[in-house]
């Protein structure tokens, strides 16, 4: 039998608003346990949530970048279970009318794009954390309670692990660039939950679905489902069911689990939640975030192709992260010339950046001290070469690369008299290298163009330095 | 008159001319209740050290001439208002120990006017009950026959004024637990507007029902008191955000030329003979007092009791699931594992009328049962609130008898649990409305029982109903009657 | 509306309550009675009623994204019945 798989995924995004959504506790991640905490996100006696007006407006935002059409009238219900890190013995939820409805993602599969139905994107409030090994115990810590998340439910549109990576990539793309979420995944910043089902290849009815919780990385998401796909094939082959249970992925042993202690399915008795009052979203208030919305990653791509006339791989590395693009722009748009600037910045400042372990945001080079470096470089002043010394320097020392140029004595020389002299001596030096190359070993070019520099000290201009010894050597 | 005997604006007088202190004052009442309430029972906790340095502290503020209406007057609070550093027990095994935290916004009004904390009163368990007698703590006794219940929920609170044990308490209502022990005590007690004062800081039972109110020994001091704790609290979602107007200065503009409805299914057949000779002679009053008045019909008010234990249970058994021994309150010994943890501290914490509740509400919302029980409640809510809003396009406010009977004996009625819920009918309505009511002494029955009568007003319409409260007082003095204790 | 035992134990379950025999019996025979009575609700048609969620029309209750001082390690954990330094203790969870 073939089958097809069937993939689903709500993915938890935690926004990145300074206080919580239900009090104005602050949201700040490894903080000591129960530090930020108050009677509302605490669950005392008496407490009563009142709602972050920035949680609705990132919740607009994300709605309107994945095309969804926003609710004028939602509501917040509870979702009634008993646990301990879910200290009001509810969560704060969204049922019957969540904020935003109907939208969806493009994602390339391949040569083609698929479009991937969101069913829906609600505001909830985040559990606290369970700790274990307090002292024979387990530790509840509640700075995580109350947290804003917005739920975003796609249809079970995918079909393979690669399309549900993608899709993830996709929506992770958009809501780090929105600013909504600090994207942080291994603090649990974009939480993916996979529902996976399989059916034989043309049946009409989704088979039985599981659901594998909280994957905290793209290559695990890829794995659980690819795990879970085989899984299920094989139980169905051998002639077994597959049963509807939440599973956890095994990162270690690259398994799917069924979750232990989880009693029959939960009646969660939804209904509105008598302390909120509903919310009113008004066509002014769609319109004024949808004029401040930042450029979407989508748009910024096709247009880094025509303004700047990239080749689609830059682009698509420069507009990966918002970061990134905006030093990248911010570069390009100084030193007039976009293809060094993504050259450098792909390149150098990657590679710094990397070594390091420093995010973009804190690169120790600036957009404006890079654009001063290429500007050298497009003024002839300095080689290729050279200014990779001069990015050292500015990474180690900051300053301006001119200044760097001038007090070290890096310019590079264009003065065909010197450069004349030097490939004389060299040739003096060497009539045997001469002779092999008017004999026509080419390569041998290559030895005078090192000899060169390095009597010059790497300051010779190399077009210069190439053009003169093509005449020389030639006799 | 003893000082104990006087209400807020009396004492405020004498406070305001130094003929008296607040420590003399607050002393006082420390006495009567230490002379009182053991056969009273209307308190869980006097903060009898606290109150006299809360009283010597007003005093100097009186001194130097920062006086508020209810600087070093000495209230009471039923014991589900959470007051910082105070022992705060809902009447519940399950928040036996537990200290407050915080202070809830309308204690904290008061308290920053330099109100005196004589001590947190009795009320049955969580809000629930009309009798007080499911109290973790034992049943209070109604001053005026301690054979008899107080009413409830808030007992105490009215208990306490009738024994002239506080110049004033706070209570809650929910399905009339103000109101019907205002009455059964012969006291005021106002239920306000659903979102007038705010509830943070009340332990939750009911969130679309719970609303917080004054009761006291007169109109004046209601209407005070409801001044000082109403308005808008950014703390709570469902607070209005509306001006407080003076409401003792609407008490000065009588009843003449209102129009008073009188529903016709609240004069029913069953009313208690003391009860509806109360009413006659209450609208006799009214109609000397120059009120109009004229027969509505409120048709849904045979479903309010059926309506309400489907939509405040629903509410409660989801507001009661944080008491499970994890961050405070009761924690069971000796269990094996976290669920039998949880179920085993709710189980000893819990008095049976909370468990009761509970299961009701947890039915009601389950799946299967939501629409039929949950959503077909709230659609017949919606018909009990339209009935108000009718009536009130004729009218100007409602009179009408708090409660059947005045207060049953204790144990009369805790056999059937059904029977103690429709003795409820009158008041319930008014919470599933939103709408102000409030209860004002009305008569003493043949047995010496006190008779309340009520009257609702419209949304915000505090003002309306005060006044015509006021009237009626001044004109009849039944609040001058004093339980013989 | 009958109402059995075994769903009684079902709620209670739901819940997080044991009960005794005979409060199972007990609270089997007066919620059988309680869940009669309202019944009478369905002598209404509401078909073409609205829910009121709320007695109070009141819609956008929003506070400022600001972050207030919290309350402390002291006194978050002060009725704490039992505590691990900072943290609130339970007995061990196995997920």
């Amino acid at each position: 039998m073939r089958f097809q798989p069937v993939i689903g995924l709500e993915v938890h995004v935690q926004l990145k608003t300074d206080s919580k959504i239900f009090c104005g506790c602050s949201t700040r991640f490894g903080a000591e346990p129960n530090l930020n905490t108050c009677p509302v996100c605490l669950a005392l006696p008496g407490a009563l949530p009142v709602l972050n007006q920035k949680v609705v407006e990132f919740a607009i935002m994300a709605g309107l970048a994945t095309n969804c059409s926003i609710s004028p009238t939602n509501i917040f219900a509870r979702k009634n279970y008993f646990y301990p890190d879910l200290p009001k013995g509810y969560q704060i939820s969204q049922f019957d009318l969540p904020i935003c409805l109907a939208g969806h993602l493009d994602i390339a599969v391949g040569d083609q794009t698929k479009r991937i139905g969101i069913t829906r994107i609600h505001m909830e409030e985040d559990a606290g954390k369970l700790v274990h090994g307090q002292g024979g115990g387990s530790g509840v810590d509640l700075n995580r309670a109350g947290t804003p998340l917005l739920e975003v439910v796609s249809e079970p549109d995918m079909r393979t692990a690669d399309e549900a990576v993608a899709y993830l990539k996709k929506l992770y793309q958009i809501v780090t660039y929105l600013g909504i979420c600090d994207g942080n995944m291994e603090e649990g910043s974009f939480r993916c939950d996979a529902n996976v089902s399989v059916m034989p290849v043309g049946s009409g009815t989704f088979g039985t679905r599981a659901e594998i919780k909280n994957v905290n990385s793209f290559k695990f998401v890829k794995a659980a489902i690819e795990y879970e796909i085989a899984r299920q094939c094989e139980l169905i082959e051998d002639g077994g069911k597959v049963v509807q249970e939440t599973r956890l992925f095994d990162p270690n042993k690259g398994v799917t689990r069924s979750m232990r202690g989880k009693e029959e399915a939960h009646d969660y008795r939804y209904f509105p939640d008598p302390d909120l009052v509903p919310v009113v979203i008004s066509d002014d208030w769609i319109k004024r975030v949808k004029n401040e919305l930042p450029e979407l990653p989508e748009v910024k791509f096709n247009r880094f192709l025509t303004e700047y006339s990239l080749p689609e791989y830059d682009a698509d590395v420069l507009t990966s992260s918002r970061p990134l693009a905006d030093y990248f722009e911010q570069c390009a748009q100084t030193c007039n010339n976009a293809k060094a600037a993504a050259n450098w910045v792909m390149g150098e400042l990657t590679r710094s950046l990397n070594d390091n372990g420093i995010a973009i945001e804190d690169s120790p080079v600036s957009p404006a001290q890079l654009a001063g470096l290429i500007k050298l470089i497009d003024g002839g002043t300095i080689s290729g070469t050279i200014a990779k010394k001069v990015f050292e320097d500015l990474w180690k020392n900051g300053g301006e690369a001119a200044a760097i140029v001038e007090q070290q004595g890096l310019a590079q020389v264009s003065d065909t008299g010197a450069i004349e002299t030097a490939i004389d001596q060299i040739m003096a030096a060497n009539m045997g290298q001469v002779e092999e190359y008017r004999g026509g070993k080419d390569k041998v070019f290559g030895f005078f163009v090192g000899q060169v520099m390095k009597a010059m000290k790497g300051k010779a201009n190399p077009a210069v330095v190439n053009d003169l010894l093509k005449q020389k050597l030639a006799g | 008159m003893e000082l104990y005997e006087q209400t807020i604006h009396n004492l405020q007088t004498q406070l305001q001319a130094r003929q008296v202190s607040s420590v003399e004052i607050t002393n006082s009442f420390l006495d009567r209740i230490e002379s009182t309430d053991q056969s009273i029972n209307a308190f869980i906790t006097v903060t009898k050290e606290q109150a006299l340095l809360d009283a010597a502290a007003a005093d100097q503020r009186i001194a130097a001439g920062n006086c508020a209406p209810l600087t070093g007057i000495p209230v009471a609070l039923k014991d589900i208002f959470l007051t910082e550093g105070v022992r705060t027990t809902c009447a519940s095994k399950m928040l036996d120990n537990f200290i407050a935290p915080y202070d809830a916004t309308a204690w904290t009004r008061m308290k920053s006017q330099g109100a005196v904390l004589l001590g947190k009163l009795n009320q049955d368990e969580f809000a629930m009950g009309s009798s007080c007698e499911n109290s973790a703590f034992g049943p209070t006794r109604n001053p005026w026959n301690k054979d008899h219940i107080p009413g409830g929920s808030s007992g105490g609170s009215a208990a306490a004024i009738a024994a002239q044990q506080a110049v004033a308490t706070l209570g809650t209502d929910t399905g009339g637990s103000i109101r019907q022990p205002a009455s059964h005590c012969g006291c005021v007690g106002l239920k306000p507007t659903y979102g007038r004062v705010s509830r943070y800081g009340v332990i939750a039972y009911a969130s679309s029902l719970d609303q917080v109110g004054p009761m006291t020994r007169d109109v004046t001091d209601a209407a005070l008191l409801l001044g000082v704790i109403a308005g808008y609290d950014p703390k709570d979602s469902t607070s209005v955000d509306c001006p407080v107007p003076d409401y003792t200065a609407a008490l000065q503009q009588g009843v003449k030329g209102l129009t008073i409805g009188l529903p016709k299914e609240y004069f029913i057949d069953g009313l208690d003979a003391d009860v509806q000779q109360a009413m006659e002679q209450a609208i006799a009053v009214y109609r000397q007092l120059g009120a109009e008045f004229v027969e509505v019909s409120l048709p849904h008010t045979n479903y309010a009791v059926a309506t309400y234990y489907l939509i405040a249970t629903a509410e409660a058994s989801s507001n009661l699931a944080r008491y499970e021994g994890v961050r405070f309150g009761h924690r069971a010994k000796d269990t094996a594992g976290l669920i039998d943890l949880m179920m085993q501290s709710r189980s000893e914490g819990f008095g049976a009328e909370v468990k009761r509740r509970i299961m009701l509400g947890t039915y009601a919302l389950s799946s299967g049962y939501y629409d039929a029980y949950y959503i077909k409640a709230q659609k017949v809510r919606t018909l009990i609130q339209q009935d108000f809003s009718e009536a009130f396009r004729s009218v100007d406010l409602l009179l009408t008898p708090v409660a059947p009977t005045p207060a049953f004996r204790i144990g009369e009625k805790t056999a059937d649990p059904l029977q103690m819920y429709l003795s409820d009918i009158f008041t319930i309505p008014v919470n599933l409305a939103g709408i102000c009511g409030i209860s004002v002494p009305a008569g003493i029955s043949s047995n010496g029982l006190p008779i309340g009568l009520q009257l609702l007003g419209r949304p915000f319409g505090e003002e309306t109903i005060l006044r015509a409260a006021f009237d009626f007082e001044q004109a009849t003095q039944w609040h001058t009657k004093k339980a013989a204790l | 509306m009958s109402i059995n035992q075994h769903e009684i134990e079902h709620v209670a379950k739901l819940a997080r309550l044991t009960l005794r025999d005979d409060e199972k019996q007990l609270f089997t025979g007066q919620m059988e009675a309680i869940l009669a009575y309202v019944e009478t609700l369905n002598e209404l048609n509401t078909d073409d009623i609205a829910p009121t969620s709320h007695a109070v029309p009141m819609e956008n209750a929003f506070r400022p994204d600001c972050v207030a001082p919290s309350i402390g390690h002291d006194r978050a954990l002060a009725n704490a019945p039992d505590k691990n330094e900072t943290y609130f203790r339970v007995p061990p969870v196995i997920e």
